[in-house]
């Protein structure tokens, strides 16, 4: 059967990886959308799981793609329709397709080992349910790492009603972190040197520079505070630019994939992370974004120049460029180690100047919820290293103030876990680590509200505290300490309402997915703001959100840094009668 | 197959035009303002889930009603569990690799086979000196026990520089407070023998290229051991400064200079046998994993 796809397979990728050259030359695709991936409408889709040689970085690798192309087809569905999806399996191992942030039976899910047994090598499964929501999503492979190796795509699914938001013209677009490595050894790499990318620990250099500047007391104290967590400022991203090449739509900033628009016109920009490990910050210079959707339900329209979107978010974004000239779409990394960029432009050719990644920042204790107390001149800790280990668990016994954040006895004195935040809070109003102050208008979570309020407004009859916890040096992940493979489910009664505190005992941002059921995250004052698929989680903070147990099954609930789940955070959250 | 790619194509692409068609009869300006008097419309209210009546009030919420097909949905009977990834891994790394001025090549290096909670370490360290190698080497069983240290347990072999000796061996590998890399192990031998033995190093980062280490290391011994030239006591330090270059991360050349000192009954013994009590040099080597 894959060999059937072969010819069409070959030209496709072949067209995506010539970028604008191979566009011109087919004015099909350069009415459409330029190198946008292929389109599939309607309710009966065949889709088609292979190994793809392709060529990203200027090696031929194997790929692992959906109809022969990287990213996977563009599925575009009504509300309302019964969708038909028959995916088959050509790899030499069992895959899956989960519908990320869908509404959608248990059995349909797509997750091995919970929804069902996965799609045996040459196999296939027969996807079948009701649109019950419109919006922009995404599909992603749920067994291992496939999704690292490229398999995943994105999801439109147009209202019922008139779109609010139907502009001149709609163009995805899919961000991604692709690395030539085989998923299964960066995986191993991980675990073997953790800090293999972290090629930006601070020098000798930056110590005379930072004693120059702030003075040889305060220089020593924060390196002493660092040193005691045995912990890098630096560490803002497990796996970077040295390793990835971020791409947009399957292509290279170099490549360009380009948006056509008539001055004047609103352009409908539907984001989507789909990156396996990388958050991106995204901005236009130039224009104003006008967010309007969030995880592809619609919000109170907001205003702004850069929004951070955490890997498995999506944000629907519209754009009214008035002159004739071209925009760089730029999202670079949130550790600033690499971008990708796409070009909106009135003809294909045409672009803007691309800007300078911003100033790598640094993490600071405040930023891991040690900086609530005595803070020194430098703004960093003086407590909070000292008690930040969990073998000092004591500590939360003390008289320290109303914010002391108390731990799951699980945490103590475990191997998977190598700090505790002390006093987190829900920083909604953060726009988060390198955004702060930077002259620019920042999407923060606090500027997220629904257009709809949920149908159930009751107040939760309970409150499940899970606390994000890691260990970077050992690359281990986990919930309370607990990895997936250890763990029980966690048990809701179908219809309640239950409250879900989210805290981070990790140096490192969460996005936290919850399959078949929404997360309506919550104000620092127990308020609905926003309804989501996956909420992200900073470091040092504590976001809480409400789940309605609508929908019986076995769902998955994992951190979306597809490494981090593969390395133990993740749940089963099982809905019962 | 081109054909079915076509098609919805095709149909987007009607869908587009007829999209744009109808927003150009609006003057852009009058859109715009349009786009933002839609933006103020007020949040509340609004119930979204069509499947529920408008009516019911909050407190009354009902999730909808299951029927069987929604319970056989539910819970497929599964044959598989989601995989959770404790892989086995291993990994084999050459920290020292040199060559010294006392014309020797000396090595010291650990490989590890295992998952999260527990591998297989094999560390061996010796020296090869005008065609005689004296070496050690143990076979331990490493585990976790919090965040930053792994307690190790089995046995070491040593040989050359007299008779071979076996030992039983307990100790602790991790990493101490402000990053220093530490080994200590008690070793438990035939005969009554005892010896304890420590290292430390830590990485000082010139660039992030470049790296000074420096690393210490000490042994002590319960009882004289003469034919292997030991004596009871403090019995041997040694300390050394290596300066490397990580071309990658996997592979770092470097030059150092290593100071030896025997103490007490140990140094002793070196010198009636001719030897000396200490010893330094250059070293040059390679520092490589993977």
């Amino acid at each position: 059967m894959p060999a059937q796809h072969d010819p069409t397979r070959r030209r496709l990728l072949h067209g995506m990886a010539l970028g604008g050259a191979a566009v011109a030359l087919q004015p099909l695709w350069a009415l459409a959308s330029p190198g946008q991936p292929t389109v599939l409408a309607g309710t009966d889709v065949d889709l088609c799981i292979a190994r793809t040689p392709v060529n990203i970085t200027g090696k031929t690798v194997d790929a692992f793609t959906v109809n022969g192309s990287l990213p996977g087809p563009i599925l575009r569905w009504r509300e309302g329709d019964t969708v038909r999806i028959r995916v088959r399996n050509a790899l030499a191992e069992t895959s899956s397709i989960h519908w990320h942030g869908l509404l959608l039976p248990a059995n349909m899910d797509g997750v091995p080992g919970m929804s069902f047994d996965g799609i045996a090598p040459g196999g296939d499964y027969l996807y079948q349910f009701k649109l019950k929501q419109s919006g922009t999503y995404w599909y992603h492979s749920h067994s291992s790492l496939q999704e690292q190796a490229g398999l995943l795509g994105p999801i439109i699914i147009d209202p019922i009603a008139p779109d609010p938001w139907a502009c001149a013209h709609d163009y995805v677009v899919l961000l991604s972190d692709w690395t030539d490595l085989d998923p299964a050894r960066l995986f191993a790499r991980m675990k073997k040197r953790s800090d293999y990318d972290n090629t930006y620990k601070r020098t000798l250099g930056d110590f005379v520079r930072d004693a120059r500047a702030r003075g040889l007391r305060a220089t020593l104290a924060d390196r002493k505070a660092w040193g005691a967590m045995r912990m890098s400022p630096s560490d803002l991203a497990d796996v970077n630019g040295h390793t990835y090449t971020y791409l947009a739509n399957g292509h290279t900033a170099a490549q360009n994939w380009t948006g056509i628009f008539a001055p004047g016109e609103r352009v409908r920009l539907r984001f989507i992370n789909g990156a396996a490990m990388t958050f991106f910050d995204v901005r236009i210079p130039g224009l104003k974004l006008t967010v309007v959707a969030a995880d592809g339900q619609p919000i109170q329209p907001v205003e702004i120049d850069e929004f951070r979107i955490a890997p498995a978010e999506t944000y629907d974004v519209i754009v009214q460029p008035m002159d004739a000239v071209a925009y760089t779409v730029f999202a670079q990394a949130m550790d600033r180690s690499g971008y990708t960029r796409i070009t909106l432009a009135p003809q294909i050719g045409m672009q803007a100047a691309i800007p300078m990644p911003d100033k790598r920042p640094l993490l600071t204790m405040d930023d891991m919820g040690h900086g609530g107390h005595a803070m020194d001149k430098a703004g960093e800790m003086t407590c909070g290293a000292a008690m930040g280990m969990p073998a000092m668990e004591g500590m939360a016994g003390m008289t320290h103030g109303s914010a002391m954040q108390t731990h799951p006895a699980s945490e103590t004195r475990n191997p998977d876990v190598d700090m505790q935040t002390m006093a987190p809070v829900p920083k909604l109003d953060d726009p988060g680590i390198g955004l702060r102050n930077n002259g620019r208008s920042v999407l923060r979570y606090a500027d997220l509200r629904s257009l709809h309020a949920p149908a159930d407004g009751r107040e939760p009859s309970r409150t499940i505290e899970l606390h994000l916890t890691g260990n970077m040096e050992r690359f281990t992940w986990g919930f309370d300490g607990i990895r997936f493979g250890d763990a029980a489910p966690i048990r809701l009664k179908y219809g309640e309402r239950m409250r879900l505190v989210l805290i981070n005992d990790t140096m490192m941002e969460h996005p936290i997915h919850l399959h078949g059921l929404w997360s309506d995250l919550e104000d620092a004052h127990g308020q609905f703001l926003v309804r989501k698929h996956t909420v992200s989680i900073p470091p040092g903070s504590k976001r809480s959100i409400r789940v309605t147990a609508d929908a019986l099954g076995r769902w998955a609930f994992h951190c979306h840094m597809l490494l981090h789940m593969e390395g133990g955070m993740m749940r089963e959250m099982r809905v019962e009668e | 197959m081109r054909n079915v790619i076509a098609l919805p194509l095709l149909l987007c692409i009607g869908t587009a035009f007829a999209q744009e068609h109808t927003h150009h009869t609006m003057p852009a300006q009058a859109q715009a303002q349009d786009a933002h008097a839609a933006l103020r419309q007020p949040a509340e209210t609004e119930t979204q889930s069509s499947a529920q009546p408008a009516s019911l009030s909050a407190s009354g919420y009902r999730p909808p009603t299951l029927t069987d097909a929604d319970r056989a949905a539910a819970f497929p009977l599964l044959h598989s569990h989601h995989d959770h990834a404790d892989p086995l891994l291993w990994m084999l790394q050459a920290n020292r690799f040199e060559w010294t001025q006392a014309d020797a090549l000396a090595w010291s290096g650990n490989a590890w086979i295992g998952h999260d909670r527990g591998r297989l370490w094999l560390r061996s360290e010796g020296e090869r000196t005008h065609g005689k190698t004296s070496a050690r080497l143990e076979a331990l069983w490493g585990k976790p026990v919090n965040a930053w240290w792994d307690v190790v347990a089995g046995v070491r072999h040593d040989s050359g520089h007299g008779p071979a000796r076996d030992w039983l061996a307990v100790g602790v590998q991790g990493l101490a407070p402000y990053k220093f890399e530490v080994q200590a192990t008690a070793y438990l031998g035939s005969g009554g023998r005892s010896l304890l033995h420590a290292e430390a190093e830590y990485e000082m980062l010139l660039t992030n290229k470049l790296m000074l280490q420096p690393r210490i290391e000490a042994s002590f011994h319960g009882r004289d051991d003469r034919t292997r030239g030991i004596g009871a006591g403090l019995s041997e330090t040694s300390a050394g400064l290596r300066l490397r270059y990580e071309i990658r991360r996997e592979f770092a050349p470097y030059i150092g200079y290593a100071w030896a000192q025997k103490h007490g009954r140990t140094a002793s013994l070196a010198e009636a046998a001719g030897g000396t009590a200490n010893e330094s040099g250059w070293v040059a080597g390679l520092r490589f994993w993977f």
